[in-house]
């Protein structure tokens, strides 16, 4: 769908109610996968005959499988408490974007299939026998769902639709109409080690460049090794930090954190990617093959430690499923957090008082920050609960002087999607990520009207990507999204670089000067 | 006769509520929990994850966060229902227990608060379009069923009084398993009839929200991936 047909709700206020457009969003399909790219991650090519048999023994193995998944289908009482929560919802007036609509788009089969009412009574409870139709509807709605858990928060049982999102996409996979997009990533992952495909030559090549880059800018050498053994660090970033902006920026404001902090670290080529689109495709066995790429790589390089770039999705796998689905990490030094966030290690840092900044040098911006769905509420950051927000803020008032948050009602735990998470960051679903951005930046656009904000930062490569391409349609320009190491990167004034012997300059002289005073 | 024809029906609704009951909960008991999913900022003990829940069944806190019309309904329902309940144990026990003495004028008021609160659930599902386009019949039934037993139940305190020393002698001897006189005053069998059809639904309807939150990963789960190794047992097959 072309960008110039999307009709962007205008929004008074972030979360305001649209009116209800049945099925306006109908229909909507991302590209199915192709056959090549199904059958390398071992689904079937093409819709099976026998797909009404297999959905349901998918669902039967799941609700097996999976506590959520049958738990939350049982017990939701259609309070209505979620039904305002989805960006999507707030975006297209698509009742079916509603959690709990989306939900019973699964449910109500379910229901038939494996309930007492929905077997007798499939009327009462609105059980609905599985059609190719009905394929069809999971196959366009749960690609209409980023798997932000928003819902989840208000949810006075915590039903979560993403875990429901996961769980359909899998089923839908299992039978051959598996998702373009997410697949064809996850392919190139098991082949060459990241999401765009770029092989050891081209990264080491990438990251040669880039050091180039640091050191015409600051006049000093600093390294961004590639699969060096023996490093302390093993650095994990999403593979968008190698070539996409704003990332780039982000990964140079890494290496002069670690540069500065004195520490020995490495990139692999063999786990290039942080990103996990298994989590996307709701799929156990996918999402640990990747995974397990990352324990091999630290276990040849011989690494102490991991540490994470800034990616949302990468983080909650990493943070909460990475010790279940490759572990136990019993061969790194347990003196630091297996894994550790950047975010968290340059905190440290700045704690330490090892990094030097001069935030003049960020005074062009007037910044506000952007939670990430999957850092805000799926993990923390540091090792209390509700670092995972202060942290990022802490750096960012750190470095920059001019700082705003935007509305509470949309940050925290409450904080809005960019409107391309969950494996949706795909030029066929623009119209939806346009729509379903608009929520957050109608709030962004209050904080530019209230204290004249210019730029929002993030920590996830997804909302990076999201807000660049989006951004320009909201009286943005595309470089107003920041990574939050990039802020860093710069007022970090290095070693050696102009200007960072100023005031330790001045407290010599004062030593000195007591010196000769006694 | 009538005495016969509801005794037999509170047996039945009896034994399915238990066992549906403790079929469920042990299904949710045994099916795992693959990974660590809960809604952070989450509770990083187990101490605090009781608090969490506490404050959930107790305050309903994530929905009082969401929406004060339905918490509002909501929470004056669930907790009338409950000082109703109390107010009920005098039915069953020979001695009334000095708590639920206690809580006798608070009960009586309760039904009241608690249909109207269910009203207002109700009125809900019918006035707000996103509810009511999330709602089956099922779910307008159940606010139903629950008026009706608390309708019927306050008639027999503020309209027509039954026979309640005879009702209270016929479920003491239920409960030993004796059948007695039950007075046949058209309120009492309904509000009875009406508490039978609950019990017997309540293993297969979405009652079960009440055992399941408990069971629900992303409210009962403690926050510690990193510290603690989860693993689901047939994640651990893949392993070897």
């Amino acid at each position: 769908m072309a960008d110039g047909d999307t009709d962007i709700p205008k929004m008074s206020h972030p979360l305001e109610l649209p009116e209800f457009k049945c099925g306006a969003m109908e229909g909507l399909e991302p590209y199915i996968a192709s056959p090549d790219h199904q059958t390398a991650l071992g689904f079937p090519g093409e819709l099976v005959p026998d797909w009404k048999e297999k959905t349901i023994e998918k669902m039967g193995e799941l609700a097996e499988k999976n506590r959520a998944f049958k738990v939350y289908l049982d017990i939701c009482v259609k309070c209505g408490s979620c039904t305002d929560k989805c960006h999507y919802y707030l975006g297209t007036g698509d009742p079916k974007n509603m959690p709990v609509a989306r939900q019973d788009l699964l449910r109500s089969v379910y229901r038939r299939y494996f309930t007492f009412a929905g077997k007798y009574f499939p009327w009462l409870v609105g059980a609905r026998d599985l059609t190719e139709e009905i394929l069809h509807e999971w196959y366009s709605y749960y690609h209409q769902c980023s798997e932000c858990r928003r819902c989840s928060v208000f949810c006075p049982y915590g039903i979560d639709t993403a875990e429901i999102t996961m769980a359909a996409r899998d089923i839908l996979a299992h039978v051959g109409i598996g998702m373009k997009y997410s697949n064809e990533i996850i392919g190139k992952v098991h082949q060459i080690g990241n999401n765009l495909g770029l092989p050891a030559k081209a990264l080491g090549a990438t990251l040669e460049d880039l050091e180039e880059d640091i050191e015409d800018e600051t006049g000093v050498s600093v390294r961004i090794p590639l699969d060096v053994k023996g490093a302390d660090i093993l650095l994990i970033t999403p593979s968008a930090d190698f070539f996409a902006e704003p990332h780039i920026d982000g990964l140079l404001g890494y290496a002069k954190v670690f540069h500065e902090a004195g520490v020995s670290w490495t990139v692999s080529s063999y786990a290039s990617e942080a990103a996990n689109f298994g989590m996307f495709i709701g799929n156990y066995e996918q999402m640990r093959k990747i995974s397990l790429r990352i324990r091999k790589a630290a276990q040849d390089l011989g690494v102490k430690r991991i540490v994470f770039g800034e990616c949302g999705h990468a983080w909650r796998v990493a943070y909460s499923f990475l010790n279940t689905l490759a572990g136990p990490f019993d061969f790194l030094d347990q003196n630091y957090p297996v894994p550790q966030h950047i975010l968290d290690f340059t905190w440290n840092e700045i704690e330490k008082g090892t990094l030097k900044f001069d935030k003049s040098k960020n005074d062009h911006y007037r910044m506000t920050y952007h939670d990430s769905c999957n850092v805000a509420r799926a993990t923390r950051i540091g090792d209390y609960p509700g670092s995972q927000f202060e942290i990022p803020r802490n750096v960012i008032r750190a470095v920059c002087n001019n700082y705003f948050d935007m509305p509470r009602e949309t940050t925290h735990e409450s904080t809005l999607c960019c409107g391309g998470g969950g494996g949706l960051l795909t030029d066929d679903l623009m119209d939806l990520r346009l729509k379903g951005s608009s929520p957050r930046m109608t709030a962004l656009q209050q904080v530019t009207e209230e204290h004249g904000v210019t730029h929002m930062a993030a920590s996830c490569a997804i909302c990076k990507t999201q807000f660049s391409k989006v951004m320009p349609k909201f009286g943005y320009e595309m470089d107003s999204i920041v990574s939050v190491h990039q802020l860093v990167s710069n007022a970090l004034i290095l070693k050696g670089q102009d200007g960072y012997d100023d005031d330790n300059q001045d407290e010599d002289e004062n030593t000195n000067n007591t010196d000769l005073g006694e | 006769m009538l005495g016969i024809i509801y005794a037999l029906l509170f047996y039945v609704a009896t034994l399915l509520l238990v066992v549906g009951l403790a079929f469920k909960i042990y299904t949710y008991a045994r099916i795992p929990a693959p990974l660590k999913i809960p809604t952070t900022p989450a509770p990083i003990t187990r101490f605090g994850v009781v608090l969490r829940m506490l404050r959930e069944v107790v305050f309903f806190e994530s929905l009082f966060k969401s929406n004060k019309w339905i918490w509002a309904f909501g929470w004056v329902f669930h907790m009338s229902m409950w000082l109703v309940l109390i107010r009920h144990i005098r039915y069953f026990t020979k001695d009334v227990w000095w708590w639920v003495e206690i809580a006798q004028p608070f009960g009586t008021y309760a039904g009241l608060a608690m249909i109207l609160a269910l009203g207002g659930l109700l009125a809900r599902r019918f006035l707000v379009n996103r509810v009511r386009y999330i709602s089956n019949p099922s779910d307008y039934l159940m606010l139903l069923l629950l008026i009706g037993i608390g309708v019927s139940g306050a008639s027999m305190r503020f309209v027509a009084h039954t026979d309640i020393i005879a009702v209270k002698a016929y479920m003491l001897g239920l409960t030993r398993l004796q059948i007695g006189y039950l007075p046949a005053d058209i309120n009492l069998l309904a509000h009875l009839g009406l508490v039978a059809l609950l019990m017997i639904i309540f293993p297969i309807s979405k009652l079960l929200h009440a055992p399941g939150i408990f069971f629900s990963p992303t409210r009962n789960q403690v926050d510690n991936p990193r510290e603690k190794r989860h693993l689901a047992p047939w994640a651990a097959k893949l392993e070897k």
